[in-house]
């Protein structure tokens, strides 16, 4: 992306998103103020062309659902707190498969904890999020490019598979400042929003082979269109029980576990003589990356894994982390959150949490498991 | 023209409410020349919610108490096109969802909002809602309800809706429900019913003009005369990008490693701004630098700490765990940085005069920072950081200055007086 020749900028993440998902064709905000997500909010403020101010997050989520329900594509930014009051919304808009894009900045918690201290504490949350155990695509930035590239796919993920998608991310990442280079940042799409256009009549829920069905907005002057949060047929209409709504919620759960090849994203530094991987993800992958490269230079080497399509597990995960003897998950919080997602709850001796709160895990105490 | 209704034979009790509503409001549609695809039907948790399966119109079913929310979004994302966007609601989704009826009438969004007050939970066991009245007999409250209701429609009108109005679900009611209908606005109209299985049974032989009027309140309109909310749709948003400032390097680097620099203070003595001109400072002089802030909730008081680090290669982690050099320029500084001193086996120490050193290994300087005026303490600070340390030169912090957009807020010409500056 050439802007100009001096392009080095001192910037923080925030813009990145914002801009990023613009560019990409998101087309409305909702907000409502929280820290850490303050930046994101005021930088959507001058970006978006609709930016409405809602009175609290229960309303920003039905705001965004019925403009997204009208054919725009909406994006939010919050913390825990809030993000906590739109989680009915949130199911309501997976199961009402409307697209839109929910960017959580993570901060310390329980409850309201400390607004100003980042934290990775609510992956497990977004595990759990979806009444059933559904998955939504959960999507995490662990550098700037990611702020840039990832978010921009957030908005791509979110219209071609018709769901809700969380960027998750924290406080370290969206309000620190860093020099960068804006040259680097590379071209993003724009959506090429597509609409169900046949003279035969619509049936809202009726799914295509990648099982998403074609969106329709309300309001159009073609073809009724009927949307539904209750569990439904493919017409949309309310059912108890019967088996095309059983298949329909089914289908909700399959589409996307289904298309997860086509948004699955990491950072993989295979070593070859490596017996230890380093996994990590959102602001630590930060210091999982500085300790690798110290590492290297004492001529010690492991490999790393950045994961960045968080929910649902890409298989591929797996597979690579099969080939080591000794795994290194490093998270800002207590309870080894990706661990637990990735393996349960059954303790491996050969996996190691490293954790921290209240401060970010330095890549000092990454190199000293690795020693051990 | 196709009927908004397409059936005849409604979902509901014999005797409810909801089917005089249901077909009153096609009706009203009806006159008013529309047809089903001009209306997106938008209907809340409750037994009225099940009514959206007859009607041809364009349909949504959301949450228990959020329709008039999820309306709203409707309405804002077809900003005042011909489309009417009508929302049914009960008393319990306008229990639960008051704040969203207030909103829409503080906006004055278009759209019309129906709510069936059969004064109690039906599709739950007949409980009690924020909307029966005083007397009235429900299943929890099987004596009467103690509580005073809610006046809908005093709120509605008070918060701005364009046209407010109660009428009982008695005979034609299609005429008030299309006024309703053709308003430019927000409309509220509240119908009074009642529930063949619970509130006609435990409440026999009362009649709804009856309930009402011992309720203090009456059928009724109230308007507001005011334009509906139009989006203020940015045809060209600038991109966030295009006026960055860009940073002109004027130096190579002269550092080897990185350096860590910690500024503590107090909230509104310039901690943050100075911070980040000591990063600009250093990107100029040739180097890579992160700036991390640290502060309690509160904007205006307690700690403001700042955590900079300049080094001649990419930064990955950003975290600082002991300093380089710490510069305290407050009491409150040095409480929240404190501990960080105390580990410093080296490095530097710069730290206003009215304070006293904790124990530290860092070389200690007592300077008095905050002579040239709280506010600028922190900022004062940095010309001495750059004379003790010798990393980056008094000109470029100048430089930086200017850059940052805040100069008229920094007391240069006193500055340069001290340092005898022959700069800029």
């Amino acid at each position: 992306m050439q802007h100009k020749e001096n392009s080095l900028v001192l910037i923080d993440a925030s813009r990145l998103i914002i801009e990023g998902m613009a560019c990409a064709g998101a087309d409305s905000f909702i907000g409502y103020p929280i820290t850490p997500a303050n930046l994101l909010y005021l930088y959507a403020s001058k970006r978006f062309p609709v930016m409405l101010p809602a009175p609290d997050e229960i309303t920003t989520l039905q705001w965004m659902a019925g403009l997204s329900a009208a054919g725009k594509l909406p994006i939010t930014a919050t913390s825990f707190p809030g993000f906590a009051l739109m989680i009915e919304s949130i199911n309501m808009a997976f199961m009402m498969e409307l697209p839109m894009v929910i960017i959580l900045a993570q901060r310390l918690g329980p409850a309201t904890g400390t607004a100003t201290c980042g934290a990775q504490g609510d992956l497990l949350l977004l595990r759990g999020l979806i009444s059933g155990g559904h998955q939504i695509p959960v999507i995490c930035l662990s550098d700037f490019a990611d702020c840039w590239n990832l978010s921009a796919k957030a908005v791509h993920i979110a219209n071609k598979y018709r769901t809700p998608v969380v960027i998750v991310t924290s406080k370290e990442m969206v309000m620190t400042q860093r020099s960068f280079d804006i040259n680097l940042l590379e071209e993003i799409n724009p959506v090429n929003r597509k609409f169900y256009n046949s003279e035969q009549a619509y049936i809202p829920y009726n799914p295509e082979n990648n099982l998403i069905p074609e969106f329709l907005p309300l309001g159009n002057q073609k073809h009724q269109v009927r949307i539904s949060a209750s569990t439904h047929d493919n017409k949309g209409i309310l059912q108890h029980t019967s088996d095309q709504a059983m298949e329909n919620t089914i289908r909700l759960d399959r589409k996307i576990i289904y298309n997860l090849d086509e948004f699955t994203y990491y950072d993989l530094i295979e070593e070859k003589k490596a017996d230890t991987i380093i996994v990590s993800y959102d602001i630590t992958a930060a210091s999982a990356r500085e300790a690798r490269e110290l590492l290297k230079k004492k001529n010690i080497n492991v490999s790393l894994l950045i994961v960045k399509t968080l929910i649902p597990v890409p298989n591929i995960y797996y597979e690579i982390l099969a080939r080591y003897n000794k795994i290194i998950i490093a998270e800002e919080n207590v309870n080894g959150q990706l661990g637990k997602i990735l393996f349960g709850e059954h303790k491996h001796k050969n996996i190691i949490n490293i954790g921290s709160i209240g401060k970010m895990v330095s890549p000092l105490e990454i190199i000293k498991e690795v020693n051990v | 023209m196709k009927n908004i209704l397409n059936t005849q034979e409604l979902p509901f009790c014999k005797g409810c409410g909801h089917d005089l509503i249901a077909k009153s409001t096609a009706a009203a549609l009806e006159k008013s020349g529309c047809s089903p695809l001009d209306i997106i039907l938008v209907t809340d948790i409750g037994c009225h919610g099940i009514i959206d399966t007859s009607f041809n119109t364009h349909t949504i079913h959301g949450l228990h108490g959020r329709s008039v929310s999820l309306g709203v979004g409707i309405s804002l994302g077809l900003n005042n096109s011909d489309k009417k966007v009508i929302v049914f609601t009960g008393d319990g989704g306008a229990t639960i969802g008051l704040q969203h009826i207030m909103e829409a009438a503080r906006l004055n969004i278009n759209m019309t909002i129906v709510i069936h007050n059969n004064m109690l939970y039906g599709m739950t066991g007949g409980q009690t809602s924020g909307l029966t009245p005083q007397g009235f007999n429900t299943t929890t409250a099987p004596s009467g309800n103690t509580f005073e209701q809610y006046d809908i429609c005093g709120l509605a009108h008070t918060a701005g809706a364009s046209y407010i109005s109660r009428i009982l679900g008695i005979g034609n009611i299609a005429d008030k429900l299309a006024e309703a209908i053709n308003t430019n606005g927000c409309s509220v109209v509240e119908v009074i019913e009642l529930c063949p299985g619970y509130g006609m049974k435990l409440n026999p032989k009362r009649k709804l003009a009856e309930i009402l009027e011992s309720s203090g309140k009456s059928e009724g309109i109230w308007t507001n005369n005011r334009l509906p909310f139009a989006v203020d749709i940015k045809e060209e948003p600038t991109s966030l990008l295009k006026n960055l400032k860009a940073i002109e390097i004027i130096d190579k680097p002269q550092l080897k490693s990185s350096y860590t620099v910690l500024l503590s203070g107090s909230a509104g003595e310039g901690v943050q701004t100075a911070a980040n001109i000591l990063a600009i400072t250093a990107v100029s002089s040739g180097y890579h630098v992160t700036q991390k802030g640290s502060y309690p909730v509160t904007v205006g008081v307690g700690f403001s700490t700042a955590e900079i680090i300049i080094s001649p290669n990419e930064i990955l982690y950003h975290g600082m765990t002991i300093p380089d050099i710490a510069i305290i320029t407050s009491q409150d500084g040095l409480n929240h940085s404190k501990k960080r001193i105390n580990l410093m086996n080296n490095g530097i120490l710069m730290i206003d005069s009215s304070l006293s050193a904790p124990q530290t290994g860092a070389r200690v300087y007592n300077i008095d920072f905050r002579s040239i005026g709280v506010k600028s303490a922190s900022m004062f600070s940095l010309f001495y950081f750059s004379e003790i340390s010798k990393i980056l030169p008094h000109a470029a912090i100048f430089k930086a200055i200017e850059q940052h957009g805040d100069a008229h807020k920094i007391p240069l010409d006193k500055i340069k007086e001290i340092f005898r500056f022959d700069v800029l």
